[in-house]
Protein backbone atom coordinates (compact mmCIF):
# COMPACT_ATOMS: atom_id res chain seq x y z
CA UNK A 1 0.00 0.00 0.00
CA UNK A 2 2.30 3.05 -1.11
CA UNK A 3 1.22 5.98 -0.10
CA UNK A 4 -0.93 8.02 -3.08
CA UNK A 5 1.13 11.09 -4.26
CA UNK A 6 -1.33 14.39 -3.15
CA UNK A 7 -3.83 15.70 -5.42
CA UNK A 8 -1.76 19.44 -5.61
CA UNK A 9 1.20 20.37 -3.52
CA UNK A 10 0.10 22.71 -0.46
CA UNK A 11 0.67 25.96 -1.38
CA UNK A 12 3.67 27.74 0.60
CA UNK A 13 1.34 30.83 1.77
CA UNK A 14 -1.25 28.16 2.63
CA UNK A 15 0.80 25.85 4.55
CA UNK A 16 2.35 28.68 6.48
CA UNK A 17 -0.87 30.29 7.36
CA UNK A 18 -1.00 26.46 9.15
CA UNK A 19 1.71 26.61 10.78
CA UNK A 20 1.25 29.96 12.42
CA UNK A 21 -1.98 28.58 13.36
CA UNK A 22 -0.39 25.91 14.65
CA UNK A 23 1.97 27.62 16.64
CA UNK A 24 -0.77 29.81 18.20
CA UNK A 25 -2.32 27.33 19.07
CA UNK A 26 0.94 25.13 20.86
CA UNK A 27 1.02 28.75 22.83
CA UNK A 28 -2.35 28.52 23.88
CA UNK A 29 -1.97 25.09 25.58
CA UNK A 30 1.49 26.35 27.22
CA UNK A 31 -0.04 29.41 28.26
CA UNK A 32 -3.54 27.15 29.66
CA UNK A 33 -1.21 23.84 30.62
CA UNK A 34 0.52 24.84 33.21
CA UNK A 35 -2.02 24.37 35.56
CA UNK A 36 -3.53 21.38 34.30
CA UNK A 37 -1.71 18.38 35.57
CA UNK A 38 -3.83 15.23 36.58
CA UNK A 39 -3.81 16.04 40.45
CA UNK A 40 -4.52 19.72 40.27
CA UNK A 41 -8.51 20.60 40.97
CA UNK A 42 -10.79 19.99 38.49
CA UNK A 43 -11.65 23.38 37.57
CA UNK A 44 -8.13 24.27 36.50
CA UNK A 45 -7.54 20.99 34.33
CA UNK A 46 -11.63 21.25 32.81
CA UNK A 47 -11.98 24.78 32.39
CA UNK A 48 -14.75 24.54 29.23
CA UNK A 49 -16.69 21.87 31.36
CA UNK A 50 -19.83 23.50 31.01
CA UNK A 51 -19.76 23.26 26.88
CA UNK A 52 -17.49 19.86 27.53
CA UNK A 53 -20.39 18.38 29.15
CA UNK A 54 -22.91 19.48 26.13
CA UNK A 55 -20.82 17.56 24.13
CA UNK A 56 -19.92 14.56 25.56
CA UNK A 57 -23.70 14.45 26.11
CA UNK A 58 -24.23 14.53 22.27
CA UNK A 59 -21.84 12.45 21.66
CA UNK A 60 -23.28 9.25 23.91
CA UNK A 61 -26.71 9.90 22.21
CA UNK A 62 -25.48 9.08 19.06
CA UNK A 63 -23.04 6.53 20.18
CA UNK A 64 -26.36 4.86 22.23
CA UNK A 65 -28.23 5.36 18.99
CA UNK A 66 -25.88 4.24 16.51
CA UNK A 67 -22.40 3.17 16.95
CA UNK A 68 -22.86 0.85 20.32
CA UNK A 69 -25.48 -1.26 18.57
CA UNK A 70 -23.32 -1.72 15.61
CA UNK A 71 -20.57 -2.55 16.95
CA UNK A 72 -22.46 -4.99 19.28
CA UNK A 73 -24.10 -6.61 16.50
CA UNK A 74 -20.00 -6.65 14.75
CA UNK A 75 -19.48 -8.69 18.21
CA UNK A 76 -22.20 -10.84 18.49
CA UNK A 77 -22.22 -11.84 14.80
CA UNK A 78 -18.66 -11.58 13.26
CA UNK A 79 -16.67 -14.79 14.63
CA UNK A 80 -14.18 -14.05 16.98
CA UNK A 81 -11.24 -15.00 14.61
CA UNK A 82 -12.13 -12.60 11.81
CA UNK A 83 -12.70 -9.95 14.78
CA UNK A 84 -8.75 -10.46 15.39
CA UNK A 85 -7.34 -10.46 12.01
CA UNK A 86 -9.23 -6.96 10.86
CA UNK A 87 -7.76 -5.69 14.59
CA UNK A 88 -4.15 -7.13 13.46
CA UNK A 89 -4.11 -5.30 10.30
CA UNK A 90 -5.41 -2.17 11.42
CA UNK A 91 -3.01 -2.51 14.45
CA UNK A 92 0.08 -3.64 11.90
CA UNK A 93 -1.50 -0.47 9.75
CA UNK A 94 -0.78 1.80 12.99
CA UNK A 95 2.61 0.64 13.85
CA UNK A 96 4.16 2.47 11.37
CA UNK A 97 3.43 5.60 12.46
CA UNK A 98 4.30 4.86 15.64
CA UNK A 99 7.59 4.05 14.82
CA UNK A 100 7.85 7.65 12.83
CA UNK A 101 6.45 8.94 16.34
CA UNK A 102 9.25 6.70 18.17
CA UNK A 103 12.18 8.22 15.97
CA UNK A 104 10.29 11.92 17.11
CA UNK A 105 10.46 11.04 20.32
CA UNK A 106 14.08 10.21 19.99
CA UNK A 107 14.03 6.41 20.86
CA UNK A 108 15.62 4.93 17.92
CA UNK A 109 15.47 1.71 19.11
CA UNK A 110 12.01 1.65 20.02
CA UNK A 111 11.45 3.27 16.53
CA UNK A 112 13.44 0.03 15.10
CA UNK A 113 11.60 -2.58 16.92
CA UNK A 114 8.26 -1.10 15.98
CA UNK A 115 9.25 -0.49 12.46
CA UNK A 116 10.45 -4.48 12.74
CA UNK A 117 7.08 -5.01 13.24
CA UNK A 118 5.69 -3.59 10.18
CA UNK A 119 8.11 -5.68 7.94
CA UNK A 120 8.13 -8.58 9.79
CA UNK A 121 3.72 -8.63 10.13
CA UNK A 122 3.45 -6.66 6.78
CA UNK A 123 5.33 -9.88 4.82
CA UNK A 124 5.35 -12.93 7.07
CA UNK A 125 1.82 -11.93 8.83
CA UNK A 126 0.58 -11.35 5.39
CA UNK A 127 -0.74 -7.79 5.60
CA UNK A 128 -1.10 -8.07 9.56
CA UNK A 129 -3.40 -10.66 9.54
CA UNK A 130 -1.52 -12.29 12.12
CA UNK A 131 1.08 -10.48 14.77
CA UNK A 132 3.67 -13.05 14.36
CA UNK A 133 6.03 -10.17 15.69
CA UNK A 134 4.72 -10.15 19.57
CA UNK A 135 5.55 -13.58 20.50
CA UNK A 136 8.90 -13.06 18.23
CA UNK A 137 9.61 -10.49 21.90
CA UNK A 138 8.98 -7.07 19.55
CA UNK A 139 6.15 -5.57 21.80
CA UNK A 140 3.02 -3.81 20.56
CA UNK A 141 3.58 -0.02 21.34
CA UNK A 142 1.14 2.94 20.56
CA UNK A 143 2.35 6.40 20.25
CA UNK A 144 0.39 9.10 18.61
CA UNK A 145 1.65 12.62 18.07
CA UNK A 146 0.00 14.19 20.85
CA UNK A 147 2.45 12.25 22.79
CA UNK A 148 5.06 13.34 20.60
CA UNK A 149 4.34 16.89 21.85
CA UNK A 150 3.98 15.54 25.51
CA UNK A 151 7.28 14.30 24.90
CA UNK A 152 8.82 17.97 23.49
CA UNK A 153 7.36 19.59 26.50
CA UNK A 154 4.39 20.52 25.33
CA UNK A 155 1.97 20.28 28.56
CA UNK A 156 -1.99 18.32 27.78
CA UNK A 157 -3.63 21.88 28.71
CA UNK A 158 -7.43 21.98 29.27
CA UNK A 159 -9.43 18.92 28.77
CA UNK A 160 -11.87 18.95 25.51
CA UNK A 161 -14.54 16.64 24.30
CA UNK A 162 -14.44 16.71 20.83
CA UNK A 163 -17.86 16.53 18.96
CA UNK A 164 -18.05 12.44 17.53
CA UNK A 165 -13.88 11.70 18.52
CA UNK A 166 -14.63 12.09 21.88
CA UNK A 167 -12.32 12.70 24.74
CA UNK A 168 -8.63 15.23 24.04
CA UNK A 169 -6.95 18.33 25.21
CA UNK A 170 -5.96 21.29 24.11
CA UNK A 171 -2.65 19.67 23.12
CA UNK A 172 -3.64 16.51 21.67
CA UNK A 173 -6.62 17.84 19.71
CA UNK A 174 -4.47 19.26 17.48
CA UNK A 175 -2.10 16.52 16.53
CA UNK A 176 -5.64 14.42 15.30
CA UNK A 177 -3.78 16.39 11.73
CA UNK A 178 -0.88 14.94 11.81
CA UNK A 179 -1.71 11.66 13.16
CA UNK A 180 -4.70 11.53 10.39
CA UNK A 181 -2.25 12.52 7.73
CA UNK A 182 0.40 10.25 8.58
CA UNK A 183 -2.70 7.62 8.92
CA UNK A 184 -2.10 4.49 6.46
CA UNK A 185 -5.84 4.33 5.91
CA UNK A 186 -5.58 7.96 4.24
CA UNK A 187 -3.18 6.68 1.68
CA UNK A 188 -5.97 4.33 -0.13
CA UNK A 189 -6.24 5.27 -3.27
CA UNK A 190 -9.76 4.50 -4.33
CA UNK A 191 -12.57 7.06 -2.04
CA UNK A 192 -14.74 3.87 -1.66
CA UNK A 193 -11.81 1.54 -0.62
CA UNK A 194 -10.96 3.79 1.60
CA UNK A 195 -14.79 5.07 3.46
CA UNK A 196 -15.09 1.62 4.22
CA UNK A 197 -11.84 0.83 5.74
CA UNK A 198 -12.27 3.97 7.73
CA UNK A 199 -15.68 2.35 8.88
CA UNK A 200 -14.45 -0.99 9.55
CA UNK A 201 -11.95 0.91 11.75
CA UNK A 202 -13.97 2.72 13.56
CA UNK A 203 -16.54 -0.16 14.47
CA UNK A 204 -13.79 -2.37 15.07
CA UNK A 205 -12.42 -0.01 17.94
CA UNK A 206 -15.70 0.94 19.40
CA UNK A 207 -15.89 -2.86 19.43
CA UNK A 208 -12.96 -3.49 21.18
CA UNK A 209 -14.04 -0.61 24.22
CA UNK A 210 -17.28 -2.39 24.94
CA UNK A 211 -16.03 -4.01 27.59
CA UNK A 212 -14.14 -1.12 28.60
CA UNK A 213 -17.38 0.84 29.01
CA UNK A 214 -19.15 -1.37 31.22
CA UNK A 215 -16.60 -1.17 33.68
CA UNK A 216 -17.34 2.64 33.64
CA UNK A 217 -20.26 2.21 33.96
CA UNK A 218 -20.33 0.26 36.98
CA UNK A 219 -17.23 2.09 38.57
CA UNK A 220 -18.42 5.70 37.83
CA UNK A 221 -20.66 7.91 40.29
CA UNK A 222 -20.44 10.64 37.66
CA UNK A 223 -19.34 9.08 34.29
CA UNK A 224 -18.28 12.49 32.58
CA UNK A 225 -15.34 13.39 35.17
CA UNK A 226 -14.26 9.61 35.38
CA UNK A 227 -13.82 9.37 31.78
CA UNK A 228 -12.30 12.62 32.05
CA UNK A 229 -9.87 11.72 34.98
CA UNK A 230 -8.77 8.48 33.34
CA UNK A 231 -8.27 10.25 29.95
CA UNK A 232 -6.09 12.96 31.38
CA UNK A 233 -3.67 10.39 33.71
CA UNK A 234 -3.97 8.03 30.89
CA UNK A 235 -2.23 10.68 28.60
CA UNK A 236 0.62 12.13 30.85
CA UNK A 237 1.28 8.33 32.00
CA UNK A 238 1.91 7.60 27.99
CA UNK A 239 3.69 10.66 27.40
CA UNK A 240 6.35 8.67 29.81
CA UNK A 241 6.01 5.38 28.53
CA UNK A 242 4.68 4.61 32.07
CA UNK A 243 7.06 5.86 34.16
CA UNK A 244 5.80 9.56 34.78
CA UNK A 245 8.42 11.46 37.01
CA UNK A 246 7.23 13.07 40.37
CA UNK A 247 5.31 10.08 41.22
CA UNK A 248 7.21 8.61 44.08
CA UNK A 249 5.24 9.04 46.89
CA UNK A 250 3.70 10.56 48.57
CA UNK A 251 2.02 11.59 46.10
CA UNK A 252 -1.07 12.64 47.81
CA UNK A 253 -1.11 15.77 49.92
CA UNK A 254 -0.51 14.64 53.71
CA UNK A 255 -4.15 16.87 54.90
CA UNK A 256 -5.75 14.46 52.64
CA UNK A 257 -4.01 10.98 53.91
CA UNK A 258 -5.86 11.27 57.90
CA UNK A 259 -4.96 7.27 57.88
CA UNK A 260 -1.49 7.12 56.95
CA UNK A 261 0.70 5.35 59.60
CA UNK A 262 1.86 8.39 61.47
CA UNK A 263 -0.99 10.67 61.13
CA UNK A 264 -3.44 8.28 63.62
CA UNK A 265 -0.18 7.58 65.56
CA UNK A 266 0.75 3.81 64.81
CA UNK A 267 4.45 4.52 63.05
CA UNK A 268 5.39 0.97 61.91
CA UNK A 269 8.14 -0.08 64.54
CA UNK A 270 10.76 -0.73 61.83
CA UNK A 271 11.04 2.64 60.23
CA UNK A 272 14.74 3.69 61.27
CA UNK A 273 14.30 6.75 63.33
CA UNK A 274 16.59 8.37 61.55
CA UNK A 275 14.75 8.31 57.65
CA UNK A 276 12.12 11.20 57.06
CA UNK A 277 8.34 9.38 57.37
CA UNK A 278 7.69 9.72 53.71
CA UNK A 279 4.17 10.90 54.15
CA UNK A 280 5.58 14.56 56.09
CA UNK A 281 6.39 15.64 52.83
CA UNK A 282 10.06 14.96 51.92
CA UNK B 1 49.00 -10.73 49.21
CA UNK B 2 48.22 -9.60 52.82
CA UNK B 3 48.62 -5.64 51.78
CA UNK B 4 46.26 -6.83 48.31
CA UNK B 5 43.50 -8.87 51.26
CA UNK B 6 43.22 -5.90 53.55
CA UNK B 7 41.28 -3.64 51.04
CA UNK B 8 39.22 -6.46 50.63
CA UNK B 9 38.64 -7.37 54.33
CA UNK B 10 37.79 -3.32 54.98
CA UNK B 11 35.20 -3.61 52.60
CA UNK B 12 33.99 -6.72 53.47
CA UNK B 13 33.59 -6.04 57.79
CA UNK B 14 32.25 -2.58 56.86
CA UNK B 15 29.18 -4.21 54.04
CA UNK B 16 28.60 -7.53 56.20
CA UNK B 17 26.82 -5.64 59.22
CA UNK B 18 25.21 -3.71 56.45
CA UNK B 19 23.93 -6.75 54.53
CA UNK B 20 22.87 -8.83 57.37
CA UNK B 21 21.01 -6.32 58.27
CA UNK B 22 19.13 -5.97 54.98
CA UNK B 23 18.90 -9.87 55.65
CA UNK B 24 17.13 -9.60 58.78
CA UNK B 25 14.35 -6.81 57.34
CA UNK B 26 14.03 -9.13 54.52
CA UNK B 27 12.94 -12.31 56.36
CA UNK B 28 10.92 -9.91 58.69
CA UNK B 29 8.73 -8.96 55.90
CA UNK B 30 8.53 -10.48 52.57
CA UNK B 31 9.51 -7.50 50.04
CA UNK B 32 7.08 -5.22 48.59
CA UNK B 33 7.62 -6.88 44.70
CA UNK B 34 7.80 -10.27 45.65
CA UNK B 35 4.47 -10.24 47.71
CA UNK B 36 2.37 -8.60 44.76
CA UNK B 37 4.39 -10.91 42.29
CA UNK B 38 3.26 -14.11 44.45
CA UNK B 39 -0.14 -12.50 45.04
CA UNK B 40 -0.82 -11.85 41.37
CA UNK B 41 0.12 -15.35 40.02
CA UNK B 42 -2.00 -17.05 43.05
CA UNK B 43 -5.31 -14.77 42.12
CA UNK B 44 -4.37 -15.58 38.22
CA UNK B 45 -4.63 -19.48 39.24
CA UNK B 46 -7.58 -19.23 41.09
CA UNK B 47 -9.66 -17.58 38.70
CA UNK B 48 -8.16 -19.92 35.91
CA UNK B 49 -9.03 -23.14 38.06
CA UNK B 50 -12.26 -21.88 38.92
CA UNK B 51 -15.17 -21.60 36.18
CA UNK B 52 -17.35 -20.35 38.69
CA UNK B 53 -15.14 -17.64 39.90
CA UNK B 54 -14.22 -16.84 36.19
CA UNK B 55 -18.34 -15.99 35.90
CA UNK B 56 -18.01 -13.53 38.41
CA UNK B 57 -19.38 -15.44 41.22
CA UNK B 58 -20.05 -13.31 44.00
CA UNK B 59 -19.76 -15.88 46.77
CA UNK B 60 -16.91 -17.16 45.44
CA UNK B 61 -15.48 -13.66 44.77
CA UNK B 62 -15.82 -12.61 48.18
CA UNK B 63 -14.50 -15.18 49.87
CA UNK B 64 -11.39 -14.54 47.54
CA UNK B 65 -10.91 -11.39 48.43
CA UNK B 66 -11.32 -11.44 51.95
CA UNK B 67 -8.91 -14.63 52.50
CA UNK B 68 -6.47 -13.69 49.89
CA UNK B 69 -6.22 -10.05 49.03
CA UNK B 70 -7.82 -7.86 52.15
CA UNK B 71 -5.03 -9.11 54.34
CA UNK B 72 -2.49 -7.01 52.65
CA UNK B 73 -4.77 -4.10 51.60
CA UNK B 74 -4.61 -1.05 54.16
CA UNK B 75 -8.52 -0.05 52.70
CA UNK B 76 -8.93 2.04 55.48
CA UNK B 77 -6.24 4.19 54.13
CA UNK B 78 -7.20 3.85 50.41
CA UNK B 79 -10.95 5.02 50.94
CA UNK B 80 -9.55 7.89 53.57
CA UNK B 81 -7.18 8.83 51.00
CA UNK B 82 -10.18 8.71 48.33
CA UNK B 83 -12.70 10.73 50.80
CA UNK B 84 -9.70 13.04 51.25
CA UNK B 85 -9.97 15.46 53.93
CA UNK B 86 -13.67 15.04 54.10
CA UNK B 87 -12.86 11.78 56.19
CA UNK B 88 -12.07 13.78 59.48
CA UNK B 89 -15.73 14.99 59.40
CA UNK B 90 -17.28 11.65 58.88
CA UNK B 91 -18.31 9.87 62.29
CA UNK B 92 -16.72 6.48 62.87
CA UNK B 93 -20.25 4.87 61.67
CA UNK B 94 -20.37 6.81 58.29
CA UNK B 95 -16.21 5.76 58.24
CA UNK B 96 -17.30 2.40 58.17
CA UNK B 97 -20.50 2.69 55.89
CA UNK B 98 -17.95 4.53 53.52
CA UNK B 99 -15.50 1.36 53.50
CA UNK B 100 -18.61 -1.13 52.85
CA UNK B 101 -19.73 0.35 50.29
CA UNK B 102 -16.70 1.24 48.40
CA UNK B 103 -15.58 -1.74 48.64
CA UNK B 104 -18.66 -3.51 47.62
CA UNK B 105 -18.54 -0.61 44.60
CA UNK B 106 -14.78 -1.90 43.28
CA UNK B 107 -15.88 -5.27 44.08
CA UNK B 108 -18.77 -5.27 41.68
CA UNK B 109 -16.59 -3.41 38.95
CA UNK B 110 -13.95 -6.00 38.56
CA UNK B 111 -16.10 -9.05 38.94
CA UNK B 112 -17.39 -8.23 35.55
CA UNK B 113 -13.89 -8.40 34.13
CA UNK B 114 -13.03 -11.72 35.56
CA UNK B 115 -14.11 -13.99 32.52
CA UNK B 116 -11.29 -12.18 30.40
CA UNK B 117 -8.66 -14.13 32.51
CA UNK B 118 -7.11 -16.64 30.36
CA UNK B 119 -3.44 -17.10 29.61
CA UNK B 120 -2.11 -13.88 30.92
CA UNK B 121 1.05 -13.38 32.79
CA UNK B 122 2.35 -11.03 35.47
CA UNK B 123 5.83 -9.39 34.65
CA UNK B 124 7.04 -7.36 37.27
CA UNK B 125 8.80 -3.95 36.43
CA UNK B 126 12.06 -3.33 38.36
CA UNK B 127 11.64 -1.84 41.18
CA UNK B 128 13.19 1.73 42.33
CA UNK B 129 13.04 1.96 45.99
CA UNK B 130 15.85 2.23 48.95
CA UNK B 131 16.13 -1.04 51.11
CA UNK B 132 15.12 1.57 53.95
CA UNK B 133 11.87 3.10 52.46
CA UNK B 134 8.43 2.71 54.16
CA UNK B 135 6.49 3.72 51.10
CA UNK B 136 7.27 2.56 47.75
CA UNK B 137 5.53 2.48 43.99
CA UNK B 138 5.09 -1.54 42.72
CA UNK B 139 5.23 -1.81 38.90
CA UNK B 140 3.96 -4.71 37.28
CA UNK B 141 2.22 -5.58 33.75
CA UNK B 142 -0.05 -8.20 32.75
CA UNK B 143 1.42 -9.79 29.32
CA UNK B 144 -1.30 -10.75 26.69
CA UNK B 145 -1.13 -12.79 23.84
CA UNK B 146 -1.90 -10.16 21.89
CA UNK B 147 -1.86 -6.14 22.45
CA UNK B 148 0.04 -4.05 24.41
CA UNK B 149 0.77 -5.06 28.25
CA UNK B 150 -1.66 -3.68 30.73
CA UNK B 151 0.45 -1.81 33.20
CA UNK B 152 -0.25 -2.09 36.83
CA UNK B 153 1.05 -1.05 39.80
CA UNK B 154 0.64 -0.69 43.19
CA UNK B 155 1.56 1.99 45.88
CA UNK B 156 2.58 -0.11 49.40
CA UNK B 157 3.16 1.29 52.46
CA UNK B 158 5.53 -0.80 55.05
CA UNK B 159 3.60 -1.97 58.40
CA UNK B 160 4.28 -3.69 61.38
CA UNK B 161 2.15 -6.46 60.43
CA UNK B 162 4.18 -6.55 56.71
CA UNK B 163 3.99 -4.17 53.29
CA UNK B 164 0.06 -2.75 52.90
CA UNK B 165 -1.54 -1.74 49.16
CA UNK B 166 -3.00 1.71 49.58
CA UNK B 167 -3.42 2.62 45.89
CA UNK B 168 -3.90 0.70 42.32
CA UNK B 169 -2.68 1.95 39.10
CA UNK B 170 -4.26 0.40 36.04
CA UNK B 171 -3.01 1.53 32.11
CA UNK B 172 -1.48 4.53 34.43
CA UNK B 173 -4.96 5.24 36.01
CA UNK B 174 -4.59 5.68 39.87
CA UNK B 175 -7.70 4.81 41.95
CA UNK B 176 -7.48 7.31 44.56
CA UNK B 177 -6.73 10.10 42.70
CA UNK B 178 -10.20 9.08 39.75
CA UNK B 179 -12.02 8.19 43.19
CA UNK B 180 -11.15 11.86 44.83
CA UNK B 181 -12.67 13.90 42.15
CA UNK B 182 -15.65 11.81 41.93
CA UNK B 183 -16.12 11.45 46.10
CA UNK B 184 -15.68 15.06 46.70
CA UNK B 185 -18.78 15.80 43.87
CA UNK B 186 -21.14 14.00 45.81
CA UNK B 187 -19.86 15.50 49.32
CA UNK B 188 -19.82 19.29 47.69
CA UNK B 189 -23.64 18.32 47.18
CA UNK B 190 -25.02 16.42 49.92
CA UNK B 191 -22.35 15.88 52.42
CA UNK B 192 -20.84 12.41 53.60
CA UNK B 193 -24.48 11.34 53.85
CA UNK B 194 -24.91 12.01 50.51
CA UNK B 195 -21.96 10.37 49.09
CA UNK B 196 -22.60 7.35 51.16
CA UNK B 197 -26.76 7.13 49.79
CA UNK B 198 -25.09 7.67 46.60
CA UNK B 199 -22.65 4.93 46.85
CA UNK B 200 -25.55 2.54 48.46
CA UNK B 201 -28.15 3.19 45.20
CA UNK B 202 -24.86 2.90 42.48
CA UNK B 203 -24.49 -0.81 44.55
CA UNK B 204 -28.10 -1.71 44.37
CA UNK B 205 -28.30 -1.15 40.70
CA UNK B 206 -28.23 -4.23 38.68
CA UNK B 207 -24.97 -5.16 37.98
CA UNK B 208 -23.15 -4.60 35.10
CA UNK B 209 -22.64 -8.17 33.59
CA UNK B 210 -19.54 -10.11 32.31
CA UNK B 211 -20.35 -11.16 29.20
CA UNK B 212 -18.90 -10.28 26.00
Amino acid sequence: MKPAPRASRPNPRRSLRAWLAAGAWLGAAWLLGGCATPGSPAAARDPFEPMNRVVFQFNDTIDKAVLEPVATGYQDYVPENLRIAIGSVFGNLADLWTAVNQLLQGKPLEALSDLSRFVLNSTLGVAGLADIATPMGLEKHHEDFGQTLGRWGVPSGPYLVLPLLGPSSLRDAPALIPDYRGDLVTAIDSKGERNNAYLLRVIDTRARLLRAERLVEGAALDRYSFIRDGYLQRRRNLVYDGNPPEEPPPAYDPEDDPEAPGASGDAPASAPASAPRTDENR
Amino acid sequence: MTKRLLPFLLWLLMFVPAAAATAATAAAAEPPDRLIERLSNEILERIRTDAALKAGDRKKLDELVDNTVMPHVDFRRMTALSVGRNWRTATPEQQQQLMDEFRALLIRTYAGALSSVADQKVRMRPLRANPQDTDVIVRSEVVQPRGEPIQLDYRMARRTDGWKIYDVNVLGVWLVETYRTQFAQEVSTGGIEGLIRSLSEKNRQPAANGKT
